[in-house]
């Protein structure tokens, strides 16, 4: 039975009709409309559909809407925007680093709650982090840099 | 103004990196759900070959949600989403060729509503015997077309009078590719019966075509988008249809839109993968490992249809070469059809499998003479009174030479082979290879009419602009490089140049973005076009300044006519206001291909892309675990257009091409079911397969030909860089043997094939 859940996503409230199991994703993807987190493969294997809730990276497809009500759930467009980008999206594209862009969600969202938690990480700790995430285009050597970047930025404090 | 308004030739970020970062580029499964909208699921059959003797669809259509079930009598047009043969049917209808051919489409109010229901089809069939591996079909003599034969002089007089001859095999296996954007379409019934079609494609005419068949119109009735892909990677050139198709036949048929987005599983096993092959070879050389004559015999699995097999095939025939003069050739190609999934293009499209068998050839000869591999590589090499291909062409543009001992001296290797070798004297457990191995590879579609390209520029008349060009973009930037061409010879700013979707309405009878070419191509294309436009602009300023057209100077976003220096946004709006057209249509050819395929004969290539690469690697002689350790890598992609992209797309290659050949495993059962369908079991690089030593550098020159300003395509070329991975994980796998024999380590080099060939070397040298 679908039933109206309340949403609580980067920063406003959204109502949905979801059933209880339905995926996080298909509420905030097909519901609300989000472009990203993405389907990538369903398993919460490759880290495509990746949110945070309460400052936590989950897997969106593998995670029930129930189990979101009410805590707060931020995705890409949350964390920041072209004119007030997050430290890691900046450097993303100062690194050059998307390709085709579809697994984004995973690497980001994944790295911005690790740099939260972690200074000046080494690379070791960075391939660790990272170490559930696909990306098919082969960017790893520009994610891995713009990581370091990012950190190096959120260290100086030299952006938000 | 400032220098800022150059555009080519810099590091300018992808069109799309800030909508990436910020997750707001709309993907196909991103666009808004009209009202209405039903999604589709496809059954299929579970079985490898068998007659279909029944297909029972009742409870599918009773199941609460379904709209309805479309089967093979629904077709209107011709059951067939094949790109050239004519043999792949939209659905099974009385025998079925794979597990996983789709037998009928649910359409239904949800995915899952549509999944659930597919699974109470009830289906009755009569097995047949089925031919799943390359030695089942050559058996049983079962070819998608003839062997086909590659020749220069006489290889066998060349081999019988050579000093010294070997001869050996190697398996390659094939590659799923995992783009992170499963297949998708979204078809919408438009008025007369005609349809739209998002679809993620690399190749709209040809799903415009293709569904023009199925539903029995003309190709004026189809319209094919497709904006971005999330990756493509050649399994969007072909695979795409069955999902366009089925989804447009349920839109026009129900009136509603309907969407197909494929699951990963699903994706897995119904769509086509990376030809896996077996390649023998025979080599008759001197006492320094020069080549005399070289035979290969290629066998690919097809799978149980040609698609694009034939054209794969004979591209792994142009790369049996590599960057190496083969004396006298001969190139034996079977085309072997199983009753699997058929395979497909995969970036390469078969030159890499081809390159496999002359590079592990020249370990082993260097193996045979005691030299390093790489003085046998240089020795090889084509060069002045050396430099016929097996397939006619002379290779005119060959810096190899240069750019192998460019990358020697860079990356140190002579110092660094001499250190693995004693490092690996003094260390048991641990093994360690290094290997430099090049890429020549060819660029243009072996089918000479696909190079073509055509374009669309409109100048609107505040001066700014939109481009659509019959390319692609999946990632590789195709875009961003056209935009960069277009703003660069209107000379006004990027930012006022807008790439739209590409659809086939706007430019038609496009080629697929595909064969590296979609910048050669398409840029000359957006170039000829603005090209026109500009002379109309030119002649105007001319007649309104009263001085010649040839003295009318486009620079830095003005222009300069007899005394008069303008804004290029004031031309355009007083041109609009004289009634000068800003619109025009492009088009571009490859100049000086021809390419005869009875005698595989001819100059298939306009020009080549050239690279080398260094790899160091460590295996655990224990477990056959193995780490890259450090990578070196020059490439050549002419004059950049954008190094930056570039770059991106020489690292992302590589690190594809080393998944290909060391983790990335595909295994079918033996009743022909795929069992390695989803990231869980299929394993792809991640961020710890990443070289620990990375340096990348591009080649500084230009392209010989006149191409998009002199640079070079950059797609493909990068991926058989990885074969340096796998020729030094086999020097480590020889060290075991005191490189008494030659290692024999198949692809891909997971730790299980490694302990193999380790024991295998071991057995061979103790007998040695």
């Amino acid at each position: 039975m679908a039933q109206r859940t309340t949403l609580k996503v980067n920063g406003g409230t959204k109502a949905v009709e979801v059933e209880a199991g339905t995926p996080l994703l298909y509420a905030l993807h097909d519901e609300i409309g989000l472009n990203a987190p993405h389907f990538g493969c369903g398993l919460g294997q490759c880290g495509a559909c990746t949110v945070h809730i309460d400052g936590k990276p989950v897997r969106s497809c593998i995670t029930p809407t129930s189990a979101a009500a009410g805590k707060e759930i931020t995705t890409l467009a949350g964390l920041g925007t072209a004119g007030k980008p997050h430290p890691v999206q900046k450097a993303y594209v100062d690194e050059q680093v998307p390709q085709c862009g579809y697994c984004v969600s995973g690497w980001i969202m994944t790295a911005a709650a690790f740099l939260k938690e972690t200074k000046n990480p080494s690379d070791e700790q960075i391939r660790e982090a990272l170490a559930g995430l696909k990306c098919r285009c082969g960017t790893h050597l520009a994610i891995i840099r713009a990581i370091k970047r990012a950190a190096k930025d959120m260290a100086q404090g030299s952006v938000a | 103004m400032a220098d800022d308004l150059r555009t080519v030739h810099i590091d300018t970020a992808h069109d799309s990196a800030w909508k990436h970062v910020a997750g707001s580029a709309p993907y196909i499964d991103d666009l808004p759900e009209a009202a209405g909208l039903l999604h589709g699921y496809m059954g299929q059959s579970t079985r490898a070959h068998a007659k279909l003797l029944s297909l029972d669809l009742t409870a599918v259509r009773a199941h609460p949600g379904v709209a309805v079930v479309f089967t093979a009598a629904d077709i209107p047009g011709k059951n067939d989403v094949s790109p050239i043969y004519g043999d792949d049917p939209l659905f099974a209808e009385e025998e079925v060729i794979y597990v996983g051919q789709s037998l009928f489409l649910v359409v239904a109010e949800t995915r899952a509503i549509a999944a659930a229901a597919a699974a109470l089809a009830v289906v009755e069939y009569q097995d047949l015997p089925a031919l799943l591996t390359i030695a089942a079909a050559r058996a049983a003599g079962s070819v998608i077309e003839p062997a086909q034969t590659m020749k220069l002089g006489d290889v066998r007089a060349a081999l019988a009078s050579a000093p010294r001859k070997l001869q050996g095999n190697l398996v390659v296996g094939g590659q799923d590719h995992f783009y992170l954007e499963s297949h998708i379409a979204l078809a919408s019934p438009r008025e007369d019966g005609d349809v739209h079609i998002f679809s993620s494609t690399q190749n709209p005419s040809e799903i415009q075509h293709l569904v023009a068949k199925v539903l029995g119109r003309p190709d004026n009735a189809v319209v094919v988008e497709v904006r971005r892909m999330g990756g493509g990677f050649g399994g969007k050139e072909t695979q795409c249809a069955l999902f366009a198709a089925a989804a447009a036949l349920a839109a026009v048929r129900l009136g509603r839109p309907v969407k197909i987005r494929v699951d990963r599983d699903d994706d897995m096993v119904m769509t086509g993968k990376r030809h896996d092959f077996e390649i023998a070879y025979e080599v008759g050389f001197d006492d320094q490992g020069v080549l005399r004559g070289a035979a290969f015999d290629l066998a690919s699995r097809c799978g149980c249809s040609a698609d694009l097999s034939v054209a794969i095939n004979d591209r792994a025939m142009f790369h049996s070469d590599n960057c190496y003069f083969l004396g006298a050739a001969e190139i034996v190609s079977h085309r072997f059809k199983t009753h699997t999934v058929s395979n497909t293009a995969f970036r390469g499209f078969g030159g890499p499998q081809g390159m496999m068998g002359i590079e592990r050839a020249m370990d082993e000869i260097a193996q045979a003479v005691g030299k390093d591999p790489l003085d046998v590589r240089l020795a090889n090499l084509y060069g002045p009174g050396r430099d016929l291909t097996p397939y006619g062409q002379t290779v005119e543009d060959n810096i190899a030479a240069e750019l192998i001992a460019a990358l020697a001296e860079q990356s140190d290797y002579r110092a660094r082979r001499a250190a693995i070798c004693g490092w690996n004297e003094s260390n048991r457990w641990l093994k360690r290879g290094i290997a430099l191995t090049p890429v020549k590879f060819g660029i243009s579609f072996t089918a000479t009419h696909l190079n073509q390209a055509g374009a669309l520029v409109h100048l609107y008349s505040d001066g700014s602009v939109m481009v659509n060009h019959g390319g692609t973009e999946m990632g590789q930037g195709l875009h961003t490089k056209v935009a960069q061409v277009v703003a660069d010879a209107f000379q006004i700013k990027l930012a006022q140049v807008k790439i739209t979707a590409t659809t086939t309405d706007k430019v038609p009878n496009t080629s697929a973005t595909a064969a590296s070419s979609g910048t050669d191509l398409n840029a000359m294309a957006a170039l000829d076009a603005v090209t026109t436009i500009l002379g109309r602009l030119r002649l105007f300023a001319a007649e309104t300044y009263r001085c010649a057209p040839a003295d009318v100077v486009f620079r830095q976003g003005e222009v300069a006519a007899g005394e008069a220096v303008i804004p290029f946004t004031e031309l355009v709006r007083r041109a609009y206001f004289a009634r000068v057209s800003l619109s025009s249509t492009g088009f571009y050819k490859t100049p000086k291909i021809h390419y005869d395929r009875a005698t595989h004969q001819g100059r298939p290539f306009y020009y080549y892309a050239y690279g080398a690469a260094v790899s160091e690697v460590t295996i655990d002689t224990l477990t056959g675990e193995n780490r890259v350790d450090r990578v070196d890598i020059l490439h050549d992609v002419g004059r950049s257009l954008n190094p930056a992209i570039d770059k991106g797309q020489i690292e992302g290659g590589f690190i594809q091409g080393m998944g290909w050949l060391t983790t990335e495993e595909l295994i079918w059962d033996a009743s022909g079911r795929l069992r390695t369908h989803a990231p869980s079991t299929y394993k792809i690089p991640t961020a710890r397969d990443r070289p620990d030593d990375f340096n990348l550098s591009l080649w500084n020159g230009d392209n010989f030909e006149p191409t998009i300003h002199r640079s070079k395509a950059v797609g493909e070329p990068p991926l058989m860089l990885a074969i340096s991975v796998f020729s030094a994980l086999n020097q480590a796998v020889q060290a075991c043997g005191e490189h008494k024999v030659p290692g024999r380590l198949d692809a891909p080099a997971t730790p299980e094939r490694i302990l193999m060939a380790i024991e295998d070397v071991r057995r061979r040298a103790a007998a040695a």
